[in-house]
């Protein structure tokens, strides 16, 4: 296949044409800086750049940064450079300002661009926002899904503050589990005197190297699961914020989205911008508010992320109704597994807060022996109030 | 040297490896930069640096990471028995401070540590900065001066800049994430477990004896393996391991002898769990369909 995508003859030149790249990029939720471009130029003169797939490597191994990214790429490359899934674009000649040399700063690049009509070869403002004339920008995406749900209109950033605010509180109340045993630590705030005592054998009764020992924190690591299948809609306002604003306020927690797939959205929602978070969310829960398959989800939790970022100094949150269209044993199993990493098991359910609510639902009822906190929450409120709870489990 | 020949001489030495890890080598060689591997256990992330070392005919210096692990550990360390020992030697001698001090803060008094012997060696090393993600933010962070300017302070002696320029290659599992300070100073490859093809080839570099059948099977075998839900999936090691086994049982094909591929199983999979799940019916089922 050799769809190489052509570039207009008045096109300034290859190192443009690598900036426009990183814009690319960047446009795609990349973390690339100036030095990286250079580094791109620099690599490609070390391979054949002519050969489309010596190129994609050598980009890929200067661009990526982990394993989400790498598997991205290859789409991001194509739609770049492949012409596949490129929305139209023209490269408008830009005015060569001092030589080949411009191009390796994107400031110069941007000023470049300062006075032209718009051009794809060169970020333009501090959004990010690739401008061409006006017919939109690059997707990686070949299809764009139109049932996509936008988060952002379902997430208000005042709820996220004061989701952050309750995440906090969760957070501390978690993490807050002193020892009272000291333990050995090169840079401990005490003196561990019988080890530097035997220490001091070695070397005839002086003691020369100092043992210290500290009491170390025993913090809990929050990992919420949150449903946001057809039935969880009307509960996605209150959940998003919270996972939001959990993401915000504690940088060791981590979430994930799950339907009918599951998907990792920590890396999305620690971007610096709430609403740009929530809308690079957005693009991951394709498929929100479809069916729900929870018991699956967990499963496939417990099989992957779980082996990494599990252990016995966790606290899952499931955020979710236990309306699950798979077999009950599948959600016995998965959350026996998830046992096993040691973890505690948080199970929030929103119908719970209603009166006479029972977990009669297949899966819900087979879910309740594994937990350790079975609770309601509709509201900001009811997960403000779980903080006492949380802290005795 | 362009990246295709690279390919062949780590194929000589027994190391076959992927077009886009190649290529990633090669970068990392030609612009000095560091390379960081991300990839399941035993997929041969460590085997790759120390295959470098061979080609290149160098020193493989090798830095294994792990909790708590501390500048003292990982960087340089004072002789502290030496130097009480020369104290007492000068205070007999009646040598006044001063001189024993300069004396006993030399480089004779120093133990390298691996990131001080890297840089100082005469031949650019390869060092291997094993399971990175194990480590201490504080030592990740510790690491990133070491990494882009290739030089140590020592307060009592002064900085030590590296003769030669060593190459790094950092190993991690994704057990924590990493910073990105650290990420964007490397070149990065996601390294995976082979394909068919690519896992045959190391098999055959690596048992040169093993019938071309057998092998096939084997492969196969592993490869429908890592389909099934284990807890553990076996890496290129464990198939190696397997391979050796079944040879050494002189096994010619996988199917004939189901009692002795259950024994031989216990070189692929590493938990009670997967073992009580690859029963034997579904050995020998793989197996067939394996053949």
């Amino acid at each position: 296949m050799s769809r190489v995508s052509r570039f207009a003859a008045r096109d300034p030149g290859p190192a443009a044409r690598v900036s426009g790249f990183m814009a690319h990029l960047r446009d795609n939720g990349l973390r690339l800086g100036v030095a990286e471009t250079e580094l791109a130029l620099e690599a490609l003169c070390q391979i054949d750049a002519s050969q489309p797939a010596q190129s994609r490597r050598a980009l890929k191994a200067i661009c990526t940064g982990c394993k989400e990214e790498a598997e991205q790429f290859d789409a991001l490359f194509d739609s770049f450079w492949m012409d596949a899934g490129r929305v139209k674009q023209k490269i408008v000649q830009t005015p060569p300002s001092k030589g080949d040399d411009s191009v390796h700063s994107s400031r110069d690049a941007k000023g470049e661009d300062a006075g032209g009509s718009g051009s794809a070869n060169a970020p333009d403002g501090g959004d990010g926002e690739a401008e061409s004339d006006g017919e939109g920008r690059l997707i990686a995406t070949e299809v764009r899904n139109l049932m996509r749900k936008d988060l952002r209109d379902l997430v208000r950033p005042e709820d996220i503050a004061e989701a952050e605010q309750v995440a906090r509180r969760l957070g501390a109340a978690l993490r807050d589990h002193r020892s009272r045993r000291r333990i050995a630590a090169r840079k401990g705030d005490r003196l561990h005197f019988r080890k530097t005592i035997r220490a001091s054998l070695a070397t005839g009764g002086e003691p020369l190297r100092l043992v210290r020992k500290y009491r170390p924190d025993r913090p809990q690591k929050i990992v919420a699961l949150c449903d946001v299948s057809g039935s969880m809609t009307v509960y996605a306002q209150v959940f998003l914020a919270f996972l939001a604003g959990l993401m915000r306020s504690d940088p060791t927690a981590d979430a994930y989205l799950f339907h009918t797939r599951l998907v990792r959205i920590t890396e999305a929602l620690r971007d610096k911008d709430t609403m740009r978070a929530i809308g690079r969310m957005s693009l991951m829960a394709d498929g929100f508010g479809g069916g729900s398959e929870i018991g699956p989800s967990i499963a496939r939790f417990a099989k992957t992320y779980a082996k990494r970022f599990v252990d016995g100094r966790s606290v899952v949150l499931i955020l979710s109704d236990g309306y699950d269209t798979a077999p009950p044993a599948v959600m016995d199993a998965a959350l026996a597994d998830l046992r096993k990493r040691g973890c505690k098991i948080i199970w929030l359910n929103p119908l719970k807060g209603w009166r006479d609510y029972a977990p009669v639902a297949d899966g819900m009822a087979a879910a309740l022996p594994h937990l350790d906190l079975f609770r309601a929450a509709n509201t900001l409120a009811d997960l403000a109030a779980l903080d006492r709870e949380v802290a005795s489990l | 040297m362009t990246w295709t020949d690279l390919q062949t001489d780590l194929a000589a030495d027994g190391y076959v490896a992927s077009d886009d890890l190649t290529v990633a080598l090669h970068l990392a060689l030609t612009l000095e930069r560091p390379l960081l591997l991300e990839g399941a256990a035993g997929v041969g992330k460590t085997q790759l640096a120390a295959g470098l070392a061979a080609l290149r005919d160098t020193r493989l210096i090798r830095l294994q990471c792990y909790e708590g692990l501390d500048a003292a550990q990982a960087i340089y360390e004072w002789n502290y028995q030496r130097q009480l020992l020369t104290i007492r030697a000068a205070a007999e001698d009646g040598e006044t401070g001063k001189s024993v001090e300069a004396r006993i803060f030399s480089r004779d008094f120093l133990l390298e540590r691996p990131l001080l012997a890297a840089i100082t060696q005469d031949t650019p090393p390869v060092l291997l900065i094993d399971e990175i993600d194990r480590a201490d933010e504080e030592f990740e962070a510790y690491l990133l001066e070491i990494l882009s300017e290739f030089q140590i302070t020592i307060p009592e002696l002064g900085t030590v800049t590296a003769t030669t320029t060593p190459i790094v290659i950092l190993t991690s599992n994704g057990t924590r994430d990493l910073s990105d300070a650290l990420r964007r100073r490397c070149l990065y490859a996601y390294v995976d477990y082979p394909d068919r093809a690519t896992e045959l080839a190391i098999l055959n570099a690596r048992c040169p004896g093993i019938e071309a059948r057998l092998g096939a099977q084997i492969v196969g075998f592993v490869q429908k393996l890592r389909e099934e839900e284990l807890e553990k999936v076996p890496g290129i090691a464990e198939t190696l391991d397997f391979a050796a086994a079944l040879m050494g049982l002189g096994i010619a094909d996988l199917t004939s002898d189901p009692a002795a591929l259950q024994h031989t199983l216990s070189t692929l999979l590493k938990t009670q769990s997967d073992r009580a799940h690859i029963t034997p019916e579904v050995a020998g089922r793989i197996a067939g369909r394996a053949a």
